[in-house]
């Protein structure tokens, strides 16, 4: 294949879900089956062609990049800055061939999953239409070589993602998640919003390449070093909205309220390691200083979800919590500069997390009609509390359940064991470099506390006896088309698909396709380069190897003694550490916090400033126009008593005087003469007296 | 381009006053002959629109030069040999387009249209809404196309007449306060206008030659033609040119205190009609009391010859105050943004709410501006365009609602989604779209609005941008309690949306979206005035870029 056709293929893969998303909006409801199999069709066609893509690109053209470019919009000449084209344009490099399968993949297996999972659903068409259009902005992301698109399929992502977990928008609570999420998502892409245009005023560009050329060539932001690491740190924000990071990862959660399918696809697989893969693709721009700054949000984050998901039970929010960690995992292992490693977790978490929400999707499903068949409508079928005992009745979700959860657990010959562990070495790797040892050890507790509460839950869930004695009869394992994308992604959790060498992905075929970019900041603001780096990896291997393994094997033995044995009583530790369970239960209060402050603060403001229009600016509005009425009403008056008022008295004063001297008009000559007399008697005695 | 020997400008605007003339002759009981008439001169309105789109020539600059003005028709309107002092009046009848207007030309051909579509439903005295309607049209495309002052003033004033009367008469319970404040709140404006536009014409001197053509003073002192007069003039590209001003005149010079105090009155007339913080509050009464159409060419045209009279007067001719106080200008933009876009999330009244959205959404074209460089300006003009389909969808949508539930109040909906599934649809368009949703058309230019406006003011378009979080906290808001959750019962009977306000709504939501995806088209028509534009604000003195504040 030449680069032409790989790249024709690439937007063909692009476009497919948009053309599926615009056959079922509009169509949809009239096709046969609703057009379900329009999606599903089209997206299968698009996994074919990804994986055909991916393996002539890694085998083909691994060292190169292949892109496509187009002028989008022209601004022609502008004034002090010269031709300013704005080109749009889609690239293939090694991370985006891989991620294509990633994203195709995952897509297609929901797609399956979902057939099944929302039969008989009220918006059925519909849910499968947002499906294609997520499918396509996810891709967007994947496919573009610049700034500007990063950010249309950022947004994109945001609301097909804000629409499906509004699906059932009849429940107060899923519309209340899924303005949360978009809102949330909105404030960290302001900081990326600020980010882009800190480098497109310096460099007059989105183009990725063009950007990190520039950078190279020493041309930094307002010419500040500062700035270079301010915009990394903007550009993350991005990340840590998308990537539900500490401090916003309050979104992700309460996103549960969407179809269970979809929390497997968008809330666990795919869009939130969007994040990750924003890092990935920056990650020559970041400075030292602002990796640092990424590696320690992934730190809290993994350290503060992990600490949530110990107290949550829900099966939902369990995972939720324990996506958050694991997305917290990669975004520290780029951070630390484990870059591979990072991008390696995000692909093997995909499909054990996928797998692991479409599990407890079969769980849920079970459930649900179970309690439907009781005419129960109270007990919540997502509680473990509720269910117990699953084993026998689903056998096929409880043994994937179980090669997810030893994944997710770090246990050796599963993919997650792999990854992890090159996470894990990279922050020793760090910590000793750089001497920031709180990295690595967040990194090792963390992978503690996930076996234990993946074990809490695969026990609680499927061990044991079920809760209610009579309602296990009535538990049935779920059809074929939601358990083969089960079994598959079971099977995609082994190491064998990723690496030849159970104990050491660097040299399995994912690793060895991304590598990691070299930094284009100034050398003394970089990261320890990338041979400095894999010197100190060499040394940390063995050692983080042996402590994940201990790690993991102490949480699942206490999630076996505390659950399956009894040995320890949950209830009694929450009981002597109740304010420590409180605050776990209540997810160290973020919502409450945010609630208070944020929420509340902002519905306060907006009163205010409606007051503040209303009475003070509309106020002097109307009171300019009351005054300028009252000194027309004043100077009215005025007109007609004074002014008129002068008017009509001098005339009646002259018709007083008039009507008064005709009296002297009498037109007799005696009168004027005794007038004349009497006149001149006057003025004689008058000058005499003077 | 002509027809008939008139030029395409002239019909485009004087069309609507012809039928006007054609309503007010009908007889008086036909009230469906005024709506095809009025339907039939909007629509060849539209067509000869489109035909200026296709014959724009993408490359001429315009701005400040008759040579970069397309469409050109020129003729003498009034000429009195001598006037008291005044001397020779000669006033023209200029009219011209470039890349600036001729996006608003676009723009009211299309909105006045769908206004009349919208207007089927008007009841009471048609003939005489109509025939309003009709001058309404004139009187705003007139101002888009005038390029002499006297004849833009004319036409400013012709538009506020029948705009008070369709307030006034057709509206709702305080329409009488709402037109008042309207019509004074805009002719206060129209007479510090007027000030200005005097304070310009004796202080703008050129050349006429015995033919009637008019020369600038440099042209005349590099050679004096046979009998050519100096007259004084309202021609706005004369008065851009500062060669031409009166040595000594009251606005003569650079940077002067004359200058800045007519920049400031001249802004203070167009900022009332954007409306720009604090100007505002006679929008939000305007458009609660307007019937829909009349709100939508409120919103959708009239609020743009605000921002266009800044960019068409204000700019071109008074660079130096304009670079002088843009700082101003900008935060009065980011004021808007974001006080508006407060005050709209505390509103309970639908049409009140899209109100204040309109001063946020105006606002962004206001720091756009400021902004003095092509990006920003291209997504100023773009975002005038853009806020025009917009706002108008969302207040056909008010209409839509309030024509079956005769309310506003938001928290009295609910679950609309199930029962209008078609104008769920709309709806959804429309609002993605206002929050500046990427795929469609608010997005480009608001991004580039920001983007142009950073590299000139960092702080405030920073604190400008947060009004992104904010306009998508209200609008998500009013998604949910419009359309999300559960049906109220007494609104189980709501039918879904006719014919005729689907194609309304589905005409400008195709707009949208194409300008969205593809706004290539649709931006070549302005990029090159932007670019003059650009040039000449950044010109005259050392370019001063405000990037510290």
């Amino acid at each position: 294949m030449t680069p032409d056709t790989l790249l024709a293929l690439a937007v063909a893969i692009l476009l497919l879900p948009l053309v599926a998303f615009t056959i079922t909006i509009f169509f949809g409801k009239r096709l046969p089956r609703q057009g379900d199999w329009v999606s599903t069709g089209i997206i299968t066609i698009a996994l074919g062609l990804s994986l055909a893509v991916m393996i002539q690109k890694l085998t083909g053209f691994a060292d190169e990049t292949l892109s496509f470019r187009f002028t989008w919009i022209d601004f022609h000449n502008v004034p002090g800055i010269g031709p300013l084209p704005i080109l749009l344009g889609i690239a293939i490099d090694n991370l985006s061939a891989v991620m294509l399968v990633v994203v195709t993949l995952i897509s297609t297996l929901v797609h399956y999953f979902s057939v099944g999972y929302m039969k008989g659903d009220v918006r059925y068409s519909r849910y499968f239409a947002f499906l294609g259009f997520f499918s396509f902005s996810m891709l967007l992301i994947v496919l573009a070589d610049n700034l500007f698109m990063l950010y249309v399929g950022w947004e994109l992502v945001g609301i097909s993602s804000y629409l499906l977990i509004g699906h059932w928008y009849e429940k107060k609570s899923a519309s209340d998640a899924a303005i949360k999420a978009f809102i949330v998502n909105r404030v960290g892409d302001l900081g990326f919003f600020i980010g882009i245009a800190i480098l497109f005023m310096t460099f007059h560009t989105f183009g990725l390449r063009e950007i990190f050329d520039g950078i190279n060539s020493g041309n930094l932001p307002f010419g500040s070093e500062w700035w270079l690491t301010a915009a990394g740190v903007l550009l993350f924000c991005g990340a840590v909205g998308k990537s539900a990071q500490f401090p916003l990862h309050v979104w992700l959660p309460d996103a549960m309220e969407g179809p269970t399918p979809v929390s497997a696809l968008i809330h666990a697989a795919t869009m939130v390691a969007a994040g990750v893969y924003l890092v990935a693709r920056l990650f020559p721009l970041m400075t030292a200083d602002a990796l640092l700054v990424v590696a320690y949000i992934g730190a809290i984050t993994a350290f503060i979800s992990a600490t949530i998901a110990i107290a949550q039970n829900d099966i939902k929010k369990v995972l939720a919590y324990s996506t958050i960690s694991q997305l917290g995992y990669m975004i520290m292992g780029l951070g630390v500069g484990a870059y591979g490693a990072g991008f390696f977790h995000l692909v093997t978490h995909a499909s054990f997390k996928a797998g692991l929400f479409l599990g407890s999707g079969s769980v849920i499903h079970a459930m649900h009609h179970a309690l439907h068949h009781a005419n129960d409508h109270h007990t919540d079928p997502q509680d473990i509390r509720n269910m117990g005992g699953l084993r026998g009745k689903m056998p096929i979700t409880f043994w994937t359940f179980v090669m997810y959860t030893l994944a997710i657990s770090g246990i050796p010959l599963t993919s997650g064991f792999l990854s992890k562990d090159e996470i894990l070495a990279g922050t020793l790797a760090f910590g000793g470099l750089t001497g920031h040892v709180l990295i690595p050890i967040t990194g090792f507790l963390v992978a503690g506390l996930t076996a234990f509460y993946m074990f809490r839950l695969l026990i609680l869930t499927f061990l044991g006896d079920h809760k209610e004695a009579g309602r296990i009869d009535q538990i049935h394992e779920s059809p074929k088309v939601m358990t083969v994308p089960l079994i598959i992604l079971a099977v995609l959790s082994f190491f064998a698909f990723y690496s030849y060498n159970p104990f050491g992905a660097a040299s399995g075929w994912v690793m060895q396709a991304v590598e990691r970019p070299a930094a284009v900041v100034p050398a003394h603001m970089a990261a320890p380069t990338a041979s400095v780096f894999e010197e100190a990896l060499h040394h940390a291997h063995g050692n983080a190897m042996l402590i994940s393994l201990a790690m993991a094997g102490l949480g699942i033995l206490a999630a076996f003694a505390t659950y399956y044995w009894k040995k320890i009583s949950a209830d009694a530790v929450a009981g002597a550490l109740a304010p420590v369970h409180r605050f776990l239960i209540n997810k160290w209060y973020f919502d409450e916090l945010y609630g208070a402050v944020v929420v509340d603060g902002t519905h306060a403001v907006t009163r205010l400033m409606r007051w503040f229009d209303n009475t003070i600016i509309d106020g002097a509005v109307n009171g300019a126009g009351w005054v300028t009425k009252g000194t027309s009403f004043v100077s009215g008056k005025f007109d007609t008593y004074v002014v008129d008022g002068l008017v009509n008295f001098t005339a009646y004063a002259s018709g007083f005087f008039g009507l008064l001297l005709r009296k002297f008009q009498t037109g007799k000559v005696q009168t004027y003469v005794i007038f004349a007399v009497l006149s001149v008697m006057v003025f004689y005695f008058v000058f005499r007296l003077v | 381009m002509t027809m008939l020997g008139i030029g395409v400008l002239s019909w485009i605007t004087f069309l609507p006053a012809l039928g006007m003339i054609l309503v007010l002759m009908l007889p008086n009981n036909r009230k469906d002959l005024f709506r095809w008439t009025s339907l039939v001169v909007t629509a060849v309105q539209v067509a000869l629109a489109a035909l200026i789109f296709m014959r724009f020539d993408r490359g001429l600059g315009g701005v400040n030069t008759e040579a970069g003005m397309q469409f050109l028709e020129k003729a003498t309107w009034i000429d009195v040999s001598s006037v008291a002092w005044f001397g020779r009046v000669h006033i023209e009848y200029l009219m011209g387009i470039d890349g600036i207007s001729v996006m608003m030309v676009l723009l009211t051909a299309l909105i006045s249209f769908i206004a009349v579509v919208s207007s089927w439903t008007i009841d009471k005295s048609v003939k005489g809404y109509f025939a309003l309607l009709l001058l309404l049209d004139t009187g705003m495309m007139g101002v888009f196309v005038a390029l002499d002052f006297f004849l833009f003033y004319v036409f400013w004033e012709v538009m506020l007449l029948p705009m008070y009367f369709l307030i006034g008469v057709w509206g709702g319970p305080r329409r009488e306060y709402a037109a008042i404040k309207f019509f004074l709140y805009t002719l206060l404006g129209s007479v510090l206008m007027l000030l200005a536009m005097i304070a310009l014409y004796f202080s703008v001197n050129v050349y006429i030659d015995p033919a009637g053509g008019l020369h600038s003073v440099a042209e005349a002192t590099k050679s004096m033609g046979q009998g050519w007069e100096k007259i004084y003039t309202f021609n706005m590209l004369a008065m851009m040119d500062p060669g031409n001003f009166v040595p000594g005149s009251l606005l003569a010079g650079v940077d002067t205190t004359w200058r800045y105090l007519a920049y400031i009155a001249l802004f203070i007339g167009f900022a009332i009609k954007v409306p720009i913080f604090p100007f505002h509050t006679w929008l939000p009464d305007a458009h609660v009391e307007a019937p829909t159409p009349i709100s939508v060419i409120l919103a959708g045209v009239l609020l743009k010859m605000g921002t266009y009279g800044m960019l068409r007067i204000s700019f071109p001719i008074f660079p130096d105050a304009m670079r002088h106080y843009a700082w101003e200008l900008a935060l009065l933009g980011v004021v808007s943004m974001v006080y508006g876009a407060l005050v709209a999330m505390a509103q309970t009244d639908f049409k009140k709410l899209i109100a204040y959205s309109s001063v946020s959404h105006m606002g962004i074209v206001v720091l756009g501006m400021a902004s003095m460089n092509t990006q920003g300006m291209t997504g100023a003009v773009f975002q005038m365009f853009n806020h025009g389909t917009i706002t108008a969808m969302l207040f056909l949508i008010v209409g839509v609602i309030y024509d079956r539930a005769h309310t506003r109040g938001l928290n009295e909906f609910g679950g609309l989604m199930n029962q209008m599934p078609r104008y769920a649809g709309a709806m959804t368009v429309a609002f993605f779209a206002a929050l500046g949703l990427p795929g469609l058309s608010g997005f480009i230019s608001e991004a580039f609005s920001l983007l142009g406006a950073f590299q000139t003011f960092r702080t405030l378009t920073i604190i400008g941008a947060v009004t992104i979080v904010l306009t998508a906290g209200y609008m998500l808001w009013v998604l949910q309690r419009v359309f999300l959750g559960s049906l109220p019962d007494k609104w189980k009977g709501l039918t879904d949306m006719d014919g005729r306000e689907t194609f309304m709504l589905a005409t400008l939501a195709v707009i949208v979206i194409f300008c969205g995806i593809y706004p290539s088209p649709v931006l070549d028509l302005m990029t090159s005035s932007l670019n003059t534009l650009s040039a000449l604000l950044q010109h005259t003195a050392s370019v001063t870029m405000m990037s510290g504040m």
